[in-house]
């Protein structure tokens, strides 16, 4: 289901926004129309949508327009241009009352540099939002105490914000989000301010959170790396146009341009691709009825030392290895029923390469990635594990 | 420049204040009247328990508000004025600036909030005030007599003009001068224009707001010797009598007095806005 729906929006910034707008239509650059109009473009032409559920994370360096879009998305941009739908309906033509109570109660914000209040102590932080819908005083407080103690702050609530730390600060700008129970959260550089080793330790949070809570997340971060590791989909931009939308997969794997290109040579590609994108489907497999002399031959034609044992139904039984084959046949068994090692470790598509590389580094063999039921979707090897990380 | 008529600024004013006065001098005599009854029963009031309680009670607040060495030196300082037998003058000098910082805060404020959420206002306010601050102190006193007679309530009047503009400026530039990103989250969570002002912009604004009081009420201050020339009495009017009947001991007595005076009611009032920072 579509939460957010963003269509052809587009930001110019300055007093003459027409004269832009049709230059822009005419598909001329941001730099040109800066020097002939004084008409700086914010953004230009964005399009995308964020299901229910979803993290969407928008990664652009300074001035590529990321905080101009996410504060288009509740108007605390008006936007030029093109609309913003959320549920469907479009928040453009809502009246000041309405766009109120729309921010009251469906977005959450999280800032940059926290934007906490300083004469506030943490508890009257996080009833901000509540207070401001003028909910009474008893129940604001309750809730604003368990989404204190969602983010393990509850033992703060009389602190100032200026006694915490950094990342204990960002936790109380979370909880002041959450507190008002958005459906939307939307978190502007959240973590960039942060201690490296607090970022990642934020980054797991809000993903374990959000694992519970399902919350639509629209993210902005100039690091990619944030932006690969938490975002179910991603969207580049670059001047203020889109540059690349797509998960965290497809960008690593194909990315749109040079530019795009350029940014995920440092990424870390082991923790990104998952065995979905290197899987090798394979047919040289033995099934348990066949006859240890038709799998010794089907094994030699294949120079292979070991054997995938599968079901009619796919499902996984486990390997038959050479010597196991030799030995059946010199005792002339009939079937293989009692030589399957189902000892075989296995993975799923979802593993990212850093997990199978750590199975592989202990399993000589090829790696089977099979799905819930244990059904073989297909292997993956030392070979093309190493040539995806090339 | 002799062949050119002289403007009639001075009649043009002139006019205008007559047709106030004419108009609105009977509201303002009421208004006067009251006030000054007023004024009289803080004095009576003050003057109501012995000087040496009110020099315990003043160390105290000093001391609360201060600190132990701010409630000393008002314990000495006071002490001083006492002998000095100017406890009168000094606790009318005080009701007078008390009075007169007080009606200019409750303009001072609102005023200082509009010229910092209204654009339109700001260009108005301005403007306002930089003549409020220039025009010398004196000119104030001459219309302040035909509306509110002679006496303590022209001399406030005169002072409220006088000692309002910081209030003004100050309560303006602390609004203003709230960190955007804090605005901003007040906006995101739908705040109203009021909720963002009370709850998120005016709490912020109050130490500068405290710095602008404090300075109102040093402006106050200097200025209760010019007012004494109408008649307001007081530590002024000790100068004023000394001024005319050139006695220098007399005149440096008082000036001291209100120097003293000065420094309490700095000292105290720096503090509240400091103490509010953190």
């Amino acid at each position: 289901m579509e939460k957010i729906n963003v269509v052809n929006l587009t930001k110019i910034f300055g007093s003459h926004q027409e004269k832009a707008l049709r230059l822009l239509d005419k598909g001329i650059s941001k730099d040109e129309i800066f020097n002939k109009t004084g008409q700086i473009v914010g953004l230009a032409d964005i399009n995308f949508t964020i299901s229910q559920g979803e993290i969407l994370v928008v990664m652009g360096l300074s001035g590529s327009g990321k905080s101009t879009l996410i504060r288009c998305i509740n108007r605390l941009v008006e936007p030029s241009k093109g609309q913003v739908f959320i549920n469907g309906t479009d928040i453009s033509t809502l009246d000041r009352n309405a766009l109120l109570e729309l921010r009251r109660q469906k977005f959450g914000m999280v800032f940059q540099h926290f934007a906490l209040f300083p004469h506030r102590n943490v508890l009257d932080n996080v009833a901000f939002g509540l207070e401001i819908q003028r909910m009474d005083e008893e129940l604001r407080y309750e809730k604003a105490r368990s989404a204190l103690k969602l983010v393990g702050l509850e033992d703060w609530e009389v602190a100032k914000p200026s006694q915490l730390s950094g990342g204990m600060q960002q936790r109380v700008g979370l909880a002041r989000a959450l507190a008002v129970e958005p459906d939307i959260l939307l978190m502007d550089e959240a973590f960039s301010a942060l201690d490296p080793l607090i970022r990642g330790d934020m980054q797991n949070e809000l993903l374990t959170l959000q694992a519970r809570m399902h919350k639509t997340i629209l993210f902005i971060t100039h690091d990619l790396d944030e932006a690969l590791k938490i975002g179910n989909r991603v969207v580049l931009m670059k001047d203020g146009q889109i540059v690349q939308i797509g998960t965290p997969e497809e960008i690593v794997l194909s990315p749109a341009n040079e530019y795009v290109q350029k940014f995920i040579e440092n990424v870390d590609k082991s923790k990104i691709l998952t065995a979905r994108s290197i899987l090798i489907s394979t047919d040289i497999i033995a099934s348990p009825t066949d006859s240890p002399q038709a799998i010794f031959t089907n094994m030699q034609d294949n120079c292979l030392t070991r054997i995938l044992v599968v079901k009619s139904d796919n499902t996984l039984l486990g390997t038959v290895s050479m010597e196991g084959i030799q030995i059946a046949i010199s005792r002339n068994e009939q079937t293989i029923a009692n030589l399957i090692e189902t000892d075989v470790p296995t993975a799923t598509i979802n593993d990212s390469l850093k997990i199978l590389i750590s199975i592989l580094a202990e399993w000589r063999w090829q790696l089977p990635i099979v799905n819930e039921q244990h059904k073989l979707l297909g292997i993956v090897n030392h070979h093309n594990v190493l040539a995806a990380l090339k | 420049m002799e062949d050119i008529p002289k403007l009639p600024l001075d009649h043009w004013i002139d006019d205008g204040l007559d047709f106030l006065t004419d108009n609105f001098s009977f509201l303002t005599k009421i208004v006067s009247r009251h006030l000054e009854d007023g004024i009289d029963h803080i004095v009576e009031g003050l003057m109501y328990f012995p000087p040496w309680v009110m020099i315990i009670i003043f160390a105290l607040i000093a001391w609360r508000l201060a600190s132990y060495k701010m409630g000393i030196f008002t314990v000495l300082g006071l002490s001083l004025l006492w002998n000095l037998r100017l406890w009168e003058s000094t606790m009318e000098t005080l009701t007078l600036v008390i009075v007169a910082t007080f009606i200019a805060i409750l303009i001072a404020i609102p005023t200082g909030i509009l010229a910092a959420v209204s654009k339109l206002a700001n260009r108005i306010i301005m403007p306002l005030m930089d003549l409020m601050q220039t025009m010398p102190a004196f000119v104030y006193l001459i219309p302040a007599i035909p509306f509110f007679g002679l006496g303590t309530v022209s001399a406030i009047f005169s002072t409220v003009i006088f000692a309002m503009p910081p209030t003004i400026r100050l309560t303006c530039l602390g609004i203003k001068q709230v960190s955007p990103e804090l605005v901003e989250a007040a906006d995101a969570f739908g705040s109203t224009k009021t909720q963002k002002l009370f709850k998120v912009q005016l709490p912020l604004a109050i130490p500068t707001i405290m710095a602008g009081i404090n300075q109102t009420i040093m402006l106050a201050l200097s200025m209760v010797v010019i007012a004494a020339m109408i008649g307001a009495g007081g530590l002024g009017g000790e100068v004023w009598t000394a001024i005319q009947r050139l006695k220098p001991g007399m005149g440096f007595q008082a000036g001291i007095a209100i120097v003293i005076l000065a420094i309490i009611l700095d000292r105290i009032t720096q503090k509240i806005g400091r103490g509010r920072v953190a």
